[in-house]
C-alpha cells in the first residue's frame, strides 16, 4: 500500500486535495439549489451529491494511514504555496501524529453526520449541506495549516457554517444558543488573532516581512514578558472551544439546539479543535508559561473540576442531549488533563481520548437523533422501557453508553486509562480526583439508560415506535467498529501518534526550563 | 521482561497443550457470539405492543419474576432454542475439557515459573508495555477449572430453568459473555488485562441481573451493582496507577519479583494494598459494599449461583491471592482485609437470621462467606482462602441451583392456579421434601457442608482457614505489627472470634432455611400443593453432581495430621504464594501442635453442631403461616429484616445529597445562575446598555461588535503590510 501510494505521489497532492474537494462540493450543491430549486427531488439529489463528495473525501483520506512515516515527528505530505505575499502568509499544508488520526476522524464521521440527518432535514436542504461541505473544509484546514494564519481564517471560517446550521435548522431556542455559540468563541478567539500577528510580525523581523511559519515561529525567542500575554490569549481562544469549566456555558444549549448533524459534528470535531490548539500551538510555543507552576496547577484544576463537576451536573439532566452536552465537559476535562499533566502516556491518552470522544458522544447523538425523529422528545422520562419494542436500538445504545464509559475492550477504557495512568506519574492527587469521575459516569449513563430503555414500557405512545431501519445501522455499524476496534487493538493508532507525542513532551520539557530560566533572568 | 522471556523459552509448558490456553475464553466466547445473533431473531410475536401486556405484576417488587409469565396462558418458546441449548453448554464443556488436560500437563511438569503466552501488544506507549497475554500457572489453572466446571453444570441447569424464555437466547449469550470475562479475569498476566475481566464480569452481570428488565426494581438492582462495582473498580485503578508510577510494569510476575523495592510495611505499598482491597470490597460485596449483592437475585437464579456465588464475586478473593507478594509485605492491608472479611462475616449472617425470601438468606450466606476467604488470604493463609472458594463454589452452587428448583416448582404451582403469591418466600413453601426428595437430599448435603459438619467439603476448608488464623497470632509479620494502635495478636484473635461466632449463626440459618422450606406442613395452598413436583432431569442431574463435588471435595487439601496425601492444594499452590505465605510466618510453615489444633477443631464442631441443634430446637415450621398473613416484626427482629436500615442510610447520606447537591447548587445555582446568567448573558446586558447610552452610533448587537473588530484588525494588518 504504501508503495503504491509513493507511486502516485500520494503525499504531494493529498493535503490540498482534501480541503478542495468539500468547497468544490459546496459550491456545485449550492449552485445546483441555485438552478433546480427546492423541489423533493432536487433536495434529494443535494443529499446524494453531499454524501458522494464525502465518501470520496473519506477513501482519499485513508492512504493517511499507510503513506505517513510512523518514526517520523516532522510535518510530513507538506504542501506549501504562495498566498498573500504582502503578508508573509503562506497556504502551508501538512500533517504529523497529533493531527493525523484528527483528519481521518474528521473524513470518517462526517459521511456518517450526513446520514445522520437524511431524513430530518427538510427545509433549505442545499443551503444545509452545501454550509456542511464549508464547514469541513474549516475544520480539516485547522487541521493541517503549517501556518498560522491559515490556521486562523480556518478557524474563523468554520465558525460561520456552524452558527447558521444551530441558527437555521436548530430547536426552538436556535437563535439564543447560535448567538451565544457565536459570540463566546468569536470574543474568545479576537485576541488569538491579536496573538498571531504579534508572533507573525516578531517571526517576521529578520526577514523584513512577516511570516506566519509555524516552525518559525516556534524557533521564536520570545520576550518573556510577552509569553504570558501571549499565552493568555491562545488560552481563551482554545479553552472556550474545548469548552474548560467555567467557560463551557455555551455547549449545552448550542448541542440541544443544534440538529443531529450539526451536534455530531460539535461534539465529534469542533471541540477537539480547543484541545489540538493547546497541543499543537500552546504548549510548543510558550512551553514556560503553560508549564509554570501555577498556571499548570491551575490549569490541570480545572481539568479535574470539569471532570467531576462536569459528571455531576450530567446526573440531574432531564434532557438527553443536555446529559451528553455535560458528558463531553467531563471527558474534555481528561484530555486537557492529559495534556497539561504532559507525559508521552498521558499525552497519547488525550489524543485517544479526542478520537474515542469524537466516536462514541458521535454515536450517542446520532442514535438521540435517531430516537428523537420517532418521538420529538429529548425528556428522558418521556421514554421508558423500549427495548421492548426497539430491540436494536437499545443495543446499540447500550454499547456506545458503555464506550461512553470507559468499560474495557471499548476505546473509553484505553483512553482515559492512559491519561490517568501517565497523568498520576506527574500529578497523582489531581488525577486520583478525576478517577471519581469513573464512579460518576457510571452513575449517569446507566441511570438514563435504564429510564430511557429499561423499566416498564409505561408511554402508550412508545408502545409502536420503529426499530432500526438499514440506513440508521448501516451509519451506525462502522462507528461501532471503530468502537471495539480501539478497545481491543488500539496498537496501530497509537503507534502513528507515539512519535509526535513523545517529541512534544520531551520539546515542551526541555524549553520550558529553558523559558522559565530566561524568564527568572529578564524578571528579577 | 528479558527474565521473563528467558524463562518463557525453557519452560516447561511451553510445546504444550498450554499454549492453546487462548481457546479456553475464545470458546466461550464464540458462543456469545452465536447465541447474540440467535437472539437478534425475533423470537415468537411478543404479543400486541400493548404497555399493559407487557409487564405483568407479579409478587413483591425486587423478586423474581420469570419472563414467561408475562402471559399466563401460553409459554413462547424461542425458535432457536434447540441450537442455542446446545451451542451455550458445550462450548463451556469444551473449555472444561481443555483446561483439565492443561492441568494434566502441568501435573507432571513442576513448573516454578508462570507460564505466560503473549498474544498480540495491545497498549505498548511511553513507558508503558501492556501486552493481551494469558497466564497459567498453579493458581489461574485451579480457577478456571472452577469457572468452566462449575460453569457448564450451572449452563446445563440452565436449558431446563430458561427454557420457557422469550429471552433464551439472549440469555445463553450474556452468560457465555460472561464466563468469556471471568476466564479473561483468572488468566491474565497483568492487573489490567485482569482488570478487563474484572469490569466485563460486572457488565455481564450488570445485564444478568437486569435481564427481566421491564420490572423497575430488577433495572435498579443491575444498576446499582454496577455503581458499586464501580467505586471498587476505582479503588482497583489508583492501585493500578500507584503500582505503574512506583514500580513501572502492571505485569503480575514482574510486580511480584519487584513488589521488595516498594519497601516493606511503607505507605506506599499499604496503600496499593488498601486500594486494590477497595476494589475486592466491591467485586466481593465486602462492607461498606456489599449492599448490591442481596438485590442481585433480582436476577434468574442460575445467575446467582454462577455469578453471585460460585465465581465472579469470588474474583476479590483471587485478586487478594494474584497479589500475595505484595500484601505479605504489607501487615497492615494484611490486617485490614481479614478483619473486614471477619466482620462482614458475621455482620451478613445476622441479616441471614430474618430473612424470609430463600435467595436473600443464600445472599447474605454469600457474603458472609466470602468474608470467610477474606480472612484467610488476610492472614496470609492464601491455600486456605482458595480452598474455601473452591469448596465454597461446590456447595453455594448447589444450594441456589436447589433453591432455583424450588422456585421452579413453587413456580409452576402457582403459575397452574393463576396464584400470584410469592414463590421465593419460605413462608409459602414448607415440606417440600415429600414432593421433591432429591433436591430436599443433594440441598441437605451442601447444608451440611457449609455449616462445617465434617467430613463434607466445608468442614476443612473452613477449619484450615480458622486453624492458619489462631496459628497466625505468634510468631508472624501480622502479630507483631499493630494495626490503627491494636496490636496485631489481639487482632488476630479477635478475628478468629468473630469467624467462630459467624460459623455458629451459619448452622443456625440454615437449618432455619432448611427447616422453613422442606419440612413441616406444606403452606402453598391446597390447590397449588397437587401441581408440586420434582424439577426434571437436565436441573437434577447438575445438582447431583455438585452434591458429590460438595461431600467430598475437602479431599484436595486434608489437614497435615491426617497423612499422607494431605495439603494437596496447599502444596500446588506453593509456586505462586508459598514465598508470601512463608514470608508472613518468619519463613516456615504455620505449625499448630496436634493437641491444639485437634482443640479447635472439636470446638468448631460442637459450635456447627449446637448451632443445628438451637435452630432445630426453636424453630417451629408447624408455626408459620403464608407471607400474606404473616404479622409484622417488631424490634430487633425488624432491624434485621431490614437489614439495619443500610440501604436507606445510603440513600439519605450520599445518594440524595450528591443529587441534590448537583441539581440544585452545581447546575441551577453554578451553571445556569452564576455563570450563565450573571457573566454571560449580564456581560450581554451590558453591552448593549451601552450600545443604548452610545444612542444610534452603533447597533448595540455584539455580533456587530465583534466583526467591527475582525475587521478593524484586518485593517491594522493590512496597513502595516502594505507600510
Amino acid at each position: 500500500m504504501a508503495a503504491f501510494l509513493a507511486g502516485i505521489h500520494y503525499n504531494a497532492w493529498i493535503l490540498p486535495v482534501l480541503l478542495l474537494i468539500p468547497t468544490i462540493g459546496a459550491v456545485l450543491v449550492w449552485a445546483h439549489g441555485a438552478v433546480a430549486g427546492q423541489g423533493e427531488a432536487a433536495s434529494m439529489t443535494a443529499r446524494r451529491l453531499t454524501l458522494a463528495t464525502f465518501v470520496l473525501e473519506f477513501v482519499l483520506s485513508i492512504g493517511l494511514w499507510w503513506s505517513l512515516d510512523q518514526q517520523s515527528a516532522d510535518w510530513q505530505a507538506v504542501f506549501d504555496a504562495p498566498w498573500i505575499e504582502a503578508w508573509g502568509t503562506r497556504f502551508a499544508l501538512g500533517v504529523d501524529g497529533l493531527s493525523v488520526m484528527m483528519v481521518l476522524l474528521t473524513t470518517f464521521l462526517m459521511p456518517l453526520a450526513i446520514l445522520g440527518g437524511w431524513t430530518s432535514v427538510k427545509a433549505k436542504v442545499h443551503a444545509y449541506h452545501a454550509l456542511m461541505l464549508l464547514l469541513t473544509t474549516g475544520m480539516l484546514g485547522v487541521f493541517v495549516a503549517k501556518d498560522l494564519f491559515l490556521f486562523y481564517v480556518m478557524w474563523e471560517v468554520m465558525l460561520i457554517p456552524m452558527y447558521f446550521i444551530i441558527g437555521i435548522w436548530g430547536g426552538e431556542r436556535r437563535i439564543y444558543a447560535s448567538l451565544k455559540f457565536f459570540i463566546y468563541t468569536m470574543a474568545a478567539s479576537l485576541l488569538m488573532l491579536v496573538a498571531i500577528v504579534y508572533l507573525g510580525i516578531m517571526a517576521g523581523e529578520p526577514l523584513g516581512r512577516p511570516t506566519f511559519d509555524y516552525d518559525a515561529i516556534l524557533a521564536l525567542n520570545l520576550p518573556p514578558a510577552a509569553t504570558f500575554w501571549l499565552f493568555g490569549a491562545f488560552f481563551l481562544a482554545f479553552a472556550v472551544k474545548v469548552p474548560m469549566f467555567p467557560f463551557h456555558t455555551w455547549l449545552p444549549d448550542a448541542h440541544v439546539e443544534a440538529p443531529t448533524a450539526g451536534s455530531v459534528i460539535l461534539a465529534g470535531i469542533l471541540l477537539k479543535l480547543g484541545t489540538y490548539g493547546f497541543l499543537r500551538i500552546a504548549l510548543p510555543f510558550f512551553p514556560g508559561v503553560a508549564m509554570y507552576p501555577a498556571v499548570r496547577t491551575a490549569i490541570i484544576a480545572l481539568a479535574v473540576i470539569g471532570v467531576v463537576y462536569g459528571s455531576l451536573v450530567a446526573l440531574v439532566q432531564p434532557d438527553i442531549k443536555k446529559l451528553v452536552a455535560y458528558s463531553s465537559v467531563a471527558h474534555l476535562g481528561f484530555v486537557m488533563l492529559g495534556i497539561f499533566a504532559l507525559t508521552v502516556e498521558s499525552v497519547q491518552g488525550a489524543l485517544m481520548v479526542m478520537i474515542g470522544h469524537g466516536l462514541s458522544t458521535g454515536a450517542l447523538f446520532l442514535l438521540v437523533g435517531i430516537i428523537y425523529e420517532r418521538t420529538h422528545t429529548r425528556l428522558i422520562d418521556a421514554y421508558g422501557g423500549i427495548a421492548k419494542v426497539v430491540p436494536l436500538f437499545a443495543t446499540i445504545l447500550t454499547v456506545v453508553a458503555l464506550s461512553s464509559i470507559g468499560l474495557p475492550g471499548t476505546n473509553g477504557f484505553v483512553a482515559e486509562f492512559l491519561v490517568m495512568i501517565g497523568s498520576f506519574r506527574t500529578y497523582p492527587m489531581m488525577t486520583f480526583v478525576s478517577a471519581t469521575g469513573v464512579i460518576l459516569a457510571a452513575a449517569y449513563m446507566l441511570w438514563a439508560l435504564q429510564r430511557m430503555i429499561y423499566n416498564k414500557l409505561d408511554k402508550p405512545q412508545n408502545a409502536a415506535l420503529r426499530d432500526l431501519n438499514w440506513r440508521e445501522l448501516g451509519l451506525l455499524v462502522p462507528i461501532l467498529a471503530g468502537i471495539l476496534w480501539m478497545g481491543v487493538y488500539p496498537q496501530p493508532v497509537l503507534n502513528r501518534m507515539e512519535a509526535s507525542a513523545r517529541k512534544l513532551v520531551t520539546d515542551v520539557t526541555r524549553n520550558a526550563e529553558r523559558q522559565q530560566a530566561s524568564m527568572m533572568m529578564g524578571g528579577r | 521482561m528479558l527474565l521473563q522471556e528467558a524463562a518463557g523459552a525453557a519452560h516447561p509448558l511451553s510445546g504444550t497443550l498450554a499454549e492453546w490456553i487462548w481457546l479456553v475464553p475464545a470458546l466461550p466466547f464464540l458462543g456469545f457470539v452465536v447465541n447474540g445473533l440467535l437472539s437478534l431473531v425475533p423470537a415468537t410475536h411478543l404479543g400486541p405492543a400493548d404497555p399493559s401486556a407487557a409487564g405483568h405484576e407479579h409478587g413483591q417488587a425486587g423478586h423474581e419474576d420469570r419472563g414467561a409469565h408475562d402471559d399466563h396462558h401460553h409459554v413462547t418458546r424461542h425458535r432457536n432454542a434447540g441450537i442455542v441449548s446446545l451451542v451455550g453448554p458445550a462450548v463451556l464443556g469444551l473449555a472444561f475439557a481443555l483446561t483439565a488436560a492443561i492441568f494434566i500437563g502441568m501435573l507432571g511438569a513442576h513448573a516454578e515459573a508462570p507460564f505466560v503466552r503473549t498474544l498480540f501488544p495491545w497498549i505498548v506507549t511511553g513507558d508503558l508495555t501492556l501486552n493481551a497475554a494469558l497466564q497459567v500457572d498453579q493458581l489461574s489453572i485451579v480457577m478456571t477449572m472452577v469457572v468452566t466446571g462449575v460453569g457448564f453444570l450451572i449452563h446445563v441447569f440452565s436449558v431446563g430453568y430458561m427454557q420457557d424464555d422469550p429471552g433464551y437466547p439472549r440469555y445463553f449469550a450474556y452468560l457465555n459473555l460472561f464466563v468469556f470475562f471471568m476466564l479473561v479475569l483468572v488468566l491474565g498476566a497483568s492487573y489490567p488485562v485482569m482488570f478487563v475481566g474484572w469490569e466485563g464480569v460486572g457488565l455481564c452481570s450488570y445485564l444478568l441481573i437486569g435481564f427481566w428488565f421491564t420490572d423497575k426494581a430488577n433495572a435498579d438492582a443491575g444498576k446499582k451493582a454496577f455503581v458499586m462495582n464501580r467505586i471498587g473498580d476505582f479503588g482497583f485503578l489508583v492501585a493500578m496507577f500507584l503500582l505503574f508510577a512506583n514500580l513501572g510494569t502492571l505485569d503480575f510476575a514482574a510486580v511480584s519479583g519487584r513488589a521488595a523495592e516498594l519497601g516493606e510495611g511503607g505507605a506506599v505499598i499499604t496503600a496499593i494494598g488498601l486500594f486494590f482491597f477497595l476494589g475486592c470490597a466491591g467485586k466481593s460485596a465486602q462492607i461498606p459494599l456489599y449492599t448490591w449483592l442481596p438485590d442481585a437475585m433480582a436476577g434468574p437464579t442460575p445467575v446467582s449461583a454462577l455469578i453471585h456465588a460460585a465465581t465472579m464475586v469470588t474474583a476479590g478473593v483471587y485478586l487478594v491471592a494474584r497479589s500475595a507478594a505484595i500484601f505479605s509485605l504489607t501487615p497492615v492491608a494484611s490486617l485490614t482485609v481479614a478483619l473486614v472479611g471477619a466482620i462482614t462475616a458475621l455482620f451478613a449472617a445476622t441479616i441471614g437470621l430474618k430473612q424470609w425470601d430463600i435467595k436473600k438468606v443464600l445472599a447474605y450466606s454469600t457474603v458472609s462467606q466470602l468474608g470467610y476467604m477474606f480472612i484467610g488470604v488476610g492472614v496470609g493463609a492464601y491455600s486456605a482462602g482458595v480452598f474455601h472458594l473452591v469448596t465454597h463454589a461446590f456447595f453455594k452452587a448447589l444450594l441456589f441451583l436447589g433453591s432455583g428448583s424450588v422456585i421452579f416448582a413453587m413456580h409452576r404451582a402457582f403459575h397452574h392456579t393463576g396464584s400470584h403469591a410469592d414463590a421465593q418466600d419460605m413462608r409459602n413453601m414448607g415440606g417440600l421434601r415429600r414432593f421433591m426428595p432429591w433436591t430436599f437430599g443433594l440441598m441437605w448435603i451442601a447444608t451440611l457442608a457449609i455449616a462445617g459438619i465434617p467430613p463434607l467439603s466445608g468442614f476443612f476448608s473452613k477449619d484450615e482457614i480458622l486453624a492458619s488464623v489462631f496459628a497466625r497470632t505468634s510468631h508472624s509479620t501480622l502479630a507483631e505489627a499493630s494495626w490503627a494502635g491494636i496490636p496485631g495478636s489481639a487482632l488476630l484473635m479477635l478475628i478468629y472470634v468473630l469467624g467462630l461466632a459467624a460459623a455458629l449463626l451459619t448452622a443456625v440459618y440454615m437449618t432455619r432455611m432448611m427447616l422453613y422450606t422442606f419440612h413441616g406442613p406444606n403452606r402453598s395452598g391446597d390447590a397449588e400443593r397437587s401441581h408440586l413436583a420434582e424439577a426434571p432431569w437436565i436441573m437434577t442431574i447438575p445438582l447431583a453432581v455438585l452434591g458429590v463435588l460438595s461431600a467430598t471435595g475437602g479431599l484436595i487439601n486434608l489437614p497435615a495430621f491426617l497423612g499422607a496425601p494431605a495439603q494437596k492444594l496447599h502444596h500446588w499452590l506453593e509456586p505462586v504464594t508459598g514465598a508470601a505465605s512463608m514470608h508472613i510466618t518468619h519463613g516456615e510453615e504455620a505449625h499448630l501442635a496436634l493437641g491444639t489444633e485437634m482443640a479447635l477443631i472439636a470446638l468448631a464442631v460442637a459450635i456447627a453442631v449446637a448451632g443445628m441443634a438451637y435452630a432445630y430446637a426453636r424453630l417451629k415450621p408447624a408455626a408459620l403461616v403464608p407471607k400474606d398473613q404473616s404479622p409484622a416484626a417488631h424490634g430487633i427482629e425488624r432491624v434485621l429484616e431490614h437489614k439495619y436500615y443500610v440501604d436507606e442510610i445510603y440513600d439519605r447520606t450520599i445518594v440524595r445529597p450528591v443529587v441534590a447537591l448537583s441539581r440544585r447548587v452545581l447546575w441551577r445555582g453554578m451553571d445556569t445562575g452564576l455563570i450563565d446568567g450573571l457573566f454571560v448573558n449580564g456581560s450581554a446586558y451590558f453591552m448593549r446598555s451601552l450600545g443604548w447610552m452610545g444612542a444610534r452610533l452603533q447597533s448595540g448587537q455584539v455580533g456587530t461588535y465583534a466583526w467591527v473588530l475582525v475587521i478593524g484588525v484586518l485593517a491594522v494588518l493590512g496597513a502595516f503590510s502594505l507600510s
